[in-house]
């Protein structure tokens, strides 16, 4: 991100990960053994002192804080050039994350003077963040403490390596704003009708295909049903629509839509095709291998195979029982009966979407920018943010104004009463928080001379059509 | 209606078979009370009435007594006559007024039976010349048809003037005839071969000539012999229509008898001792003009019976008799009616659905067959469970079809209902006769019915695994939906029970997202008392009150009992309500909220609203807020009360 302004020549460099750590005080309590508590180190080629020195710090740091505030121990650093981040998602295992402040780069007497913006990074955000590396690290690997029952301190080090070592390469630490935060899910609307067909349609292909332990349905990267807990659906949701859908976009887009149909003639014409598991089913040498998830860590602790078909915009995720592998004939009869049914079904809900929207109106609506959240149902709406790309999801406003977005969010989660805040940014900008109950709801005005009154009346219209149908006090 | 193939020129039933009858699953049954009446023989002549469904017996002529007996009116009516010859017919008008008698081919006698009316007999000649009666047929309590070889004549009974009146006649050659008295419709058979049926209809006084239509021949016929018989011909009335469309498909030969039961075409079959049953609203397959018809159910016996040992001999408690069933001296009559002219009995015929349901194992041709029955109610509703339980516990889809099916049959009665209800509001019911209440048949199976005898039932059991359960309840509510029916709110209790049985909160959750249960102020009640299980449904009821929009009052409740004391202000103000609200029940709130500023806010909110109604701050003795005055000053001061502004 590069903004060009002021006098000379000035540049800003973009938040970035410096480094990014796991340890574990209790693995190496011994002088002379600290390398051992660390299970993993990111960038690996920092020499091995330094390591040591850095984890040490923040162990130390904890540890200060924590005769403070017993339970509550510190959750970041500030320092001019960097923050630190400090998370305990199991006990005695630290996820610390220092990413650099924002920098700008300016040009005096021919040579470069950078200077650190240190007020620039939002803790809720990048706390966030570097939750979301564990939830996600935990779904496709289990607990940090079911790999060490499984096979010590060094199964555990290798299934780090393997995870972080890409995943950490997909953070745009330079794009995280308020919805990193949230980590919602994005709803897809939809009549009752249509529903209730998507639930019978999921029951019956449970009942078809009766390994099938849960199910969830997405169309258009939206959630439609999870027969998944909250949490494990949130962090799933992140999964596919910041990773597997958008690595299937590209494909679909250039027309190649249902590659295995094409060789199949006389087979029932649909459009499914899996997005895990097997790319050809003629191909008897296809492997049916399919990620594998955790999920209910806290009590049943479930690993699953996780099936993604999908037809048309339609996506159906069918999660099995990690103990019975599907085998091809599986992934065949899956595609029989999931493939035509789940067709119609995508074209039935794209019709249906279709009419209720002309009824609506919805295109003619006022075009607010805002975004919306409930803590109940993790349900999240923006109109300020693009379409996710595998990359980055871009929000279509200054940077500026994101941050007072996540400014007041950090208000409103230090208080349990409901709240309202209107701030007046620069530049003719009106940027109005409200909390309700468990919702919360962020707009941003752009109106030439506006008073409070008037940004008032506009919130109030908004609330009026996009927020008529819920509990959500104005 | 035709049948095929041709059957003989013999007597159908006769003769005795020794076909083997289905073992289990007789779907048909003679009924448990016959009428019983003195077998024929050669003093006792036995007549049988179709119209009336009476037997006649008629011992020496009459002189020594007839006793008419009927399935319907149980008293046996016992009378003399004079014996004026052999009798050929004998039948009563319609509700036993006027008893007709035929012992000639030129005339027949008559008598009435209406009180203080001429008891002398009196005698009606045909008009016709060298016409021979073929035989007669009331069509109303004081109108006859008299049949004659050469054509018909309608007749206006007078019985106080003991004299007939002839309304009209018309010529015609005839073979034979029938009458089928639930459509007062004679059907004649004329021309050489007897295969062109000429039919009349009959109502109050008039006499109107329908098409005639010819009967397919199946065999180049020789000439000059009468081809078809009325043995080969039944007529009776299925729902109403009576059309030549329907081919029956018996792939048998052999001898025939047809019944009508519960509009369903039952075939008895004598050599195999056998019946098959067709319905004809069932599909079958169309050739464009006609449907050619499978039998819906394999071949079966009826049901062995057991004839009671007659008279006093009961007392001696012999065990009974088993009845020789498909004997030769059975006679059929339409619709429903098989005599025993030897034993003496007469039944009508009954169709058991109990057995079919075993028979037909296509859930969905079942109930297309079961809602086509008059009694169909609980085997239904039977078949629901049963489908819903181990051992035979149905797929989804399968229950998706029968709850579609069922449904769609709900749906009818309820629109029927709905656009009656709309004529009579509109006050057009006067001006439309024809209009009546939509009958409701046992085959409309309301939400009520399902709810109290399957679905409760299949949830308190327990037995399924709560996925099906579950699945069961959504695959009713989606066919409900999708005919277009309101659900009725203890369904919804039903669903919100289950999940909330196992935990299911989110599943609730995401239902309640899209609507699929229906808001209603009993289900918000109930989120309500789950908030303390499941802490988001305090949202989901809120947000369902708020939409309903008729729950206002319960809303500010609802925040007052949380002590969400200005919420609940903002709301009231919100929507306009806040100058008629009790300031007592909000300061009440405000002070248990242990929070002096919140009550400081609450209170002068009040003496604002006071100022601006009254034009004083002060609350008014009506208002019962003494006490949180005294509060007010205690906590904040005399001085910190609101002063009247005064201009």
């Amino acid at each position: 991100m590069a903004t060009a302004g002021g006098a000379g020549q000035e540049k800003q460099l973009a938040p970035t990960l410096l480094s990014f750590f796991i340890y574990n005080p209790k693995l190496g309590p011994k002088e002379g053994e600290e390398e051992k508590k660390i299970l993993f180190y990111h960038p690996n080629e920092v020499e091995k002192n330094e390591k040591i020195r850095n984890v040490g710090l923040c162990e130390a740091i904890v540890q200060f804080t924590r005769t403070f505030s017993p339970t509550k121990p510190a959750k970041s650093l500030h320092t001019q050039k960097n923050r630190q981040f400090f998370h305990e998602p199991e006990e005695n295992f630290w996820m610390v994350m220092v990413v650099r402040n924002p920098i700008i780069e300016k040009h005096k007497d021919g040579k470069p003077v950078y200077e650190y913006q240190e007020e620039e990074l939002l803790d809720k955000v990048y706390s966030s963040v570097l939750q979301q590396c564990y939830s996600m690290y935990k779904l496709f690997n289990g607990t940090f403490l079911k790999a060490m029952e499984d096979g010590g301190v060094k199964v555990l080090k290798e299934r780090l390596e393997k995870f972080f070592h890409r995943y950490l390469q997909t953070l745009h630490l330079q794009s995280c704003d308020l919805l990193d935060v949230f980590c919602g899910i994005s709803f897809f609307p939809l009549d009752k009708m249509t529903y209730l067909k998507i639930q019978s349609f999921i029951n019956r292909m449970e009942e078809s295909l009766n390994i099938v332990k849960y199910t969830a349905f997405l169309y258009n990267d939206q959630l439609i049903w999870s027969g998944l807990e909250q949490d494990d659906m949130r962090i799933l949701y992140k999964y596919l629509t910041t990773s597997l859908f958008p690595r299937h976009m590209e494909p679909e887009l250039a027309g190649r839509d249902s590659p295995i149909r094409a060789e199949m003639p006389g087979n029932l014409q649909h459009y499914g095709r899996f997005l895990t598991g097997p790319l050809n089913l003629n191909d008897p040498e296809a492997k049916c291998r399919f990620p594998k998830i955790f999920v209910n860590t806290d009590d049943t602790y479930e690993e699953l195979h996780l099936i993604v078909y999908k037809a048309m915009s339609a996506a159906v995720c069918f999660m099995i029982d990690a103990s019975i592998p599907p085998t091809l004939e599986f992934c065949r009869k899956l595609d029989s009966i999931v493939g035509p049914q789940l067709t119609v079904l995508a074209s039935d809900i794209c019709e249906q979407y279709n009419i209720n929207k002309r009824i609506s109106g919805a295109e003619k609506e006022p075009q607010f920018k805002f975004i919306y959240f409930n803590h109940m149902n993790l349900a999240e709406k923006s109109t300020i943010h693009m379409r996710k790309t595998p990359s980055v999801s871009l929000a279509s406003v200054h940077p500026d104004l994101m941050k007072i977005l996540g400014d007041i969010n950090s208000d409103f989660s230090r208080v349990d009463e409901d709240e309202e805040i209107i701030v007046k940014a620069m530049s003719d900008y009106w940027v109005v928080g409200k909390k309700s109950d468990q919702r919360e709801l962020y707009v941003i005005l752009n109106q030439k001379n506006a008073n409070l009154i008037e940004v008032n009346e506009e919130v109030k219209k908004l609330c009026a059509t996009q927020f008529n149908n819920i509990f959500f006090l104005d | 209606m035709s049948r095929e193939p041709p059957p003989g020129e013999d007597e159908a039933p006769g003769g005795g078979g020794g076909g083997r009858a289905g073992e289990g699953g007789c779907y048909l049954a003679l009924c448990a009370r016959p009428v019983h009446f003195e077998k024929a023989n050669p003093v006792n002549c036995v007549f049988f009435d179709e119209a009336n469904k009476q037997v006649f017996a008629v011992r020496s002529g009459g002189a020594t007594g007839v006793v008419v007996k009927g399935l319907e009116d149980r008293n046996p009516i016992s009378f003399r006559m004079e014996d004026k010859g052999e009798v050929k017919c004998i039948k009563f008008s319609l509700g036993n007024k006027i008893l007709a008698v035929q012992r000639t081919l030129k005339s027949v006698d008559f008598l009435n039976f209406i009180p203080d009316s001429p008891q002398l007999e009196y005698t009606q000649e045909c008009k016709t010349k060298n016409a021979n009666i073929l035989g007669f047929c009331w069509t109303s309590s004081t109108e006859i048809v008299f049949i004659t070889d050469q054509g018909i004549e309608f007749y206006q009974v007078l019985p106080e003037k003991r004299s007939l009146k002839l309304l009209k006649n018309q010529s015609i050659n005839v073979n034979w005839y029938m009458y089928c008295p639930e459509s007062s419709v004679i059907l004649l058979s004329t021309t050489v071969l007897g295969n062109v049926l000429q039919p009349f209809y009959f109502k109050s006084g008039t006499m109107s000539k329908l098409s005639k239509f010819e009967i397919e021949l199946p065999a180049a016929p020789k000439s000059s012999k009468l081809s078809l018989s009325e043995r080969d011909i039944a007529m009776a009335t299925i729902e109403g229509s009576c059309k030549k469309t329907h081919i029956l498909k018996l792939n048998r030969t052999g001898k025939f008898a047809l019944n009508v039961v519960d509009n369903l075409v039952v075939v008895h079959h004598q050599d195999t001792e056998t019946s098959v049953i067709f319905d004809i609203k069932l599909k079958g397959e169309f050739d464009g003009s006609t449907t050619i018809h499978q039998f819906v159910l394999p071949p079966r016996s009826i049901q062995p019976y057991q004839i009671p040992v007659a008279g006093p001999a009961s007392v001696t408690s012999q065990s009974p008799v088993p009845c020789k069933l498909y004997s030769s001296s059975w006679i059929v009559f339409q619709p429903d009616i098989i005599i025993s002219a030897s034993e003496g009995y007469l039944w009508s015929l009954q169709v058991k659905l109990e057995p079919v349901v075993n028979l037909l194992l296509d859930k969905g041709k079942l109930m297309d067959f079961l809602l086509q029955r008059k009694e169909c109610k609980m085997v239904i509703l039977s078949v629901c469970s049963q489908m819903l339980s181990e051992p035979e516990r149905g797929s989804l889809s399968v229950i998706a079809t029968v709850f579609d099916k069922l449904n769609h049959e709900y749906k009818k009665y309820l629109e029927a209902e709905q656009s009656y209800t709309m004529v009579v509001e509109a006050g057009l019911s006067r001006s439309n006769p024809l209009l009546k209440r939509p009958v409701r048949t046992q085959a409309v199976i309301d939400q009520s019915d399902m709810y109290t005898h399957v679905l409760s039932v299949f949830t308190e059991k327990k037995e399924a695994p709560h996925k099906f359960t579950i699945a069961v309840l959504m695959e009713y509510i989606r066919s409900l939906n999708q005919f277009q029916i309101a659900v009725q709110h203890y369904l919804y209790e039903l669903v919100i029970k289950t999940l909330v049985q196992h935990n299911l909160f989110y599943m609730l959750h995401q239902f309640l997202q899209y609507h699929v249960l229906s808001d209603s102020k009993p289900l918000a009640c109930l989120l309500l008392s789950l908030e303390s299980i499941y802490p988001p449904a305090h949202q989901l009821s809120l947000d369902m009150l708020k939409r309903l929009s008729t729950a206002n009052d319960e809303i500010v409740e609802v925040l007052l009992s949380k002590h969400q004391v200005l919420a609940a202000l903002r709301f009231i103000r919100g929507i306009g309500g806040h100058d008629s609200i009790s300031a007592r029940k909000f300061l009440d709130a405000a002070k248990q909220a242990e929070d002096d500023m919140l009550f400081y806010t609450i209170f002068r909110f009040f003496e604002q609203r006071n100022q601006r109604l009254r034009g004083n701050p002060s609350f008014t003795p009506g208002e019962h807020c003494e006490e949180h005055v005294t509060f007010f000053k205690q906590v904040f001061g005399e001085q910190a009360l609101m002063k009247p502004t005064t201009f």
